[in-house]
């Protein structure tokens, strides 16, 4: 024989846990449905606040030299993040239509990273690679102002290297080489070489 | 009666044992004997011999037939990849597809059914297939020309045979002079009265007839044998000493006219001396003699297109008919010229600095053609800092650091040319491969369209003015370089 007070204790029990499945059900229902959102992946902070001068140096297809050309640019305080703005700036020039040095329209930087001692890391995508325009001196264009305008407005980078979509690629369009690292001295001598051949 | 008995029964027995155990051993040795006279006395191989490289491979025995592994044969030659699906074997060579089954004779290469001589096989994921299809399969691959020489096994893919020539000069002491229009590099071995020159890596082809008589009694005959992948020369004569002298000599002057005359590469080859009233054999192993040798590399090419000059215009197709004519008018000028693409094949930039390392040019000459500009753009290579060099072991990525000063006079040299041509030129350094990795002098020369436009690069009068300019400042360059040397 059960003793009264335990099934009355049950009882209760149960009573309650039936109450709450109810009250959950109907909470259930009320929440809105929310789809996931379509970019998961890291989104870069808008750039806002006072702008800085900084000198990009543009590539010019027609006397084949580098045109340094100053501009004013907002610009974070983080050295790797202006790192990116500068170079985003710089291909902004290049993705207009009368650009001097037209690049792919979906040529984009993905992102920068500034390792010490002194070694850049471009990582571009992998439109800015199969777009580009194929030839020894139109590429060497190219690479020349990234770098250039890498080194000569973030003092301290000493080498570049130049990835596509996160990996090493043999070269550029079939010309420049992209499989090792720029020195930043070694292409000082060739954009000095290119602006004294003219 | 019964240990006496005992006694007999038990030496017996011993005695049985005994001639068993000689029987046994006998067979043993008999049997280990057997089995190796059986076994092979030579492996069996097959030489393969391209534009872009010469090698042997095994063939192996299954079935009592010869077969070879297919993705061995065209690895060399280009990109390849295999793909076993259960007893589907599924092999790509460059953009060329192929699918065979085991144990099947038919095969399909690029939407093409062909019929294997024998079943193909599969061991260990490589595919194995009847050496004698090799004609069939690899004219579907490559899309080419394919000649198989089944009883020597030589394939030779493409015209890339190596022609001689064998002389004797009866002068006192009698010399035989062998010219080659390619390099070789033979082993050789003596004997008394014979000399054997094995030549496993060039495409030697056989003269009008296999024995080659001199009328010369010191020297009175040569033979050409070609088996097992491989060639064999032997020149016959009295002029051994018992192999107590051994005499090296610089290649005579003949054989470097003949080299200048001839269409392909040279170089100063191995004389063979006999001094018979002086008692010497002399068979010569190598020349110091230099030679002054051009490597043109005819960028791109095969899958690689290059630049896309205009809707018709490929940069592969230009760079190659720029290369001919460049080779062309620099042989017409007595340099020796090898062409490293002289067809539309595909080949690494590693597989150019390699081959053109191999053959110790003088200058390494790259073509390149673009679009944007006009007149003629010459690259030095641009080296990377550091670079352990140490002795004859080179860094790969530094390796022209030690001819920089060799391709700054052809650069110079070059220059000079075509402003003399009134040829717009403009010089630069440039991240370009394969230039870092040339072990000599080394320059790219872009060619862009005159002002007249793109179409002219086509043309033969403009090809024809870039070429003379540029070979006769390669030519003028001769004294500077060899000057070191």
């Amino acid at each position: 024989m059960i003793p009264r007070h335990l099934l009355i204790g049950t009882a209760v029990m149960l009573g309650v846990a039936l109450a709450m499945s109810v009250y959950l059900w109907r909470m259930r229902g009320r929440v809105p449905h929310v789809e996931p959102a379509a970019y998961s992946g890291p989104i870069a902070p808008p750039v806002s606040g006072p702008t800085e001068q900084v000198t990009l140096y543009v590539a010019d297809d027609e006397s084949g030299m580098l045109r340094a050309q100053a501009a004013r640019i907002p610009l974070p305080a983080g050295r790797q993040e202006r790192a990116q703005e500068l170079l985003r700036a710089l291909l902004g020039l290049y993705l207009d239509k009368l650009s001097p040095h037209p690049l792919g329209q979906s040529a984009e930087v993905r992102d920068v990273y500034l390792v010490d001692p002194g070694l850049a890391v471009i990582d571009m995508n992998a439109a800015f690679a199969d777009d580009h325009r194929s030839g020894i001196l139109v590429e060497e264009l190219t690479v020349a102002s990234l770098v250039q305008t890498l080194s000569a407005n973030l003092p301290g980078i000493t080498r570049v290297k130049i990835l596509v979509d996160g990996k090493q690629r043999e070269t550029l369009a079939g010309h420049a080489d992209l499989s090792g690292f720029f020195e930043v001295s070694a292409v000082n001598q060739m954009v000095a070489q290119m602006q004294g051949a003219q | 009666m019964v240990s006496g008995s005992f006694g007999k029964d038990f030496k017996m027995a011993v005695r049985c044992m005994r001639a068993g155990f000689l029987v046994v051993l006998i067979a043993a040795l008999v049997l280990c004997a057997s089995l190796l006279l059986s076994a092979p006395s030579e492996q069996k191989r097959v030489s393969i011999y391209s534009t872009a490289a010469n090698y042997t491979l095994s063939v192996l025995d299954r079935d009592h037939r010869d077969y070879v592994s297919l993705f061995e044969v065209l690895e060399p030659l280009g990109t390849v990849t295999a793909k076993t699906d259960g007893s589907r074997w599924k092999f790509r060579y460059n953009n060329v597809e192929g699918e065979f089954n085991v144990g099947k004779t038919r095969a399909r290469v690029q939407g093409h059914d062909v019929d294997l001589p024998a079943n193909f096989l599969l061991e260990n994921g490589r595919g194995l297939v009847p050496l004698n299809s090799l004609t069939v399969l690899l004219t579907r691959f490559l899309g080419g020309p394919v000649a198989f020489n089944e009883a020597a096994r030589r394939l030779f893919i493409g015209n890339v045979s190596v022609h001689f020539t064998a002389q004797v000069n009866k002068a006192n002491p009698a010399t035989l002079v062998m010219d080659f229009s390619s390099p070789v590099n033979p082993m050789i071995a003596t004997e008394p009265g014979k000399l054997r020159m094995v030549f496993t890596h060039e495409p030697i082809v056989p003269p009008g007839s296999q024995t080659l008589t001199f009328d010369n009694k010191t020297i009175p005959s040569a033979t050409f044998q070609e088996d097992n992948g491989a060639v064999e020369i032997t020149v016959n004569g009295s002029f051994s000493n018992d192999g107590r002298t051994i005499t090296v000599t610089a290649a005579p002057q003949t054989a470097a006219e003949v080299a200048a005359r001839t269409p392909q590469p040279q170089l100063n080859l191995p004389a063979i001396t006999s001094a018979v009233q002086a008692g010497t054999y002399t068979p010569a192993v190598s020349s110091g003699a230099p030679t002054y040798f051009a490597v043109v590399d005819a960028s791109h090419g095969g899958e690689e297109r290059g630049a896309a000059l205009s809707d018709q215009l490929s940069e592969k197709d230009i760079t190659l008919a720029f290369a001919r004519k460049l080779r062309q008018e620099l042989e017409s000028r007595g340099v020796s010229t090898l062409v490293l693409r002289d067809g539309d094949t595909t080949l690494s930039l590693d597989q150019r600095a390699n081959l053109a390392n191999a053959a110790h040019p003088a200058i390494y000459i790259c073509v390149h053609a673009a679009s944007q500009g006009t007149g003629v753009r010459l690259y030095g290579s641009m080296l990377p800092a550091g670079g352990e060099n140490r002795g004859s072991f080179l860094d790969w990525d530094t390796a022209q650091s030690g001819f920089a000063s060799a391709s700054q006079i052809v650069e110079a040299s070059l220059i000079a040319e075509l402003q003399k041509k009134q040829i717009s030129v403009r010089t630069l350094i440039a991240p370009l491969r394969p230039l870092n990795n040339i072990t000599a002098a080394a320059v790219a020369v872009e060619i862009a369209p005159p002002e007249a436009g793109i179409s002219e690069l086509n043309s033969p009068g403009y090809q024809q003015l870039i070429t003379e300019t540029i070979a006769t400042g390669i030519v003028a360059a001769r004294e500077k370089l060899e000057a070191p040397r």
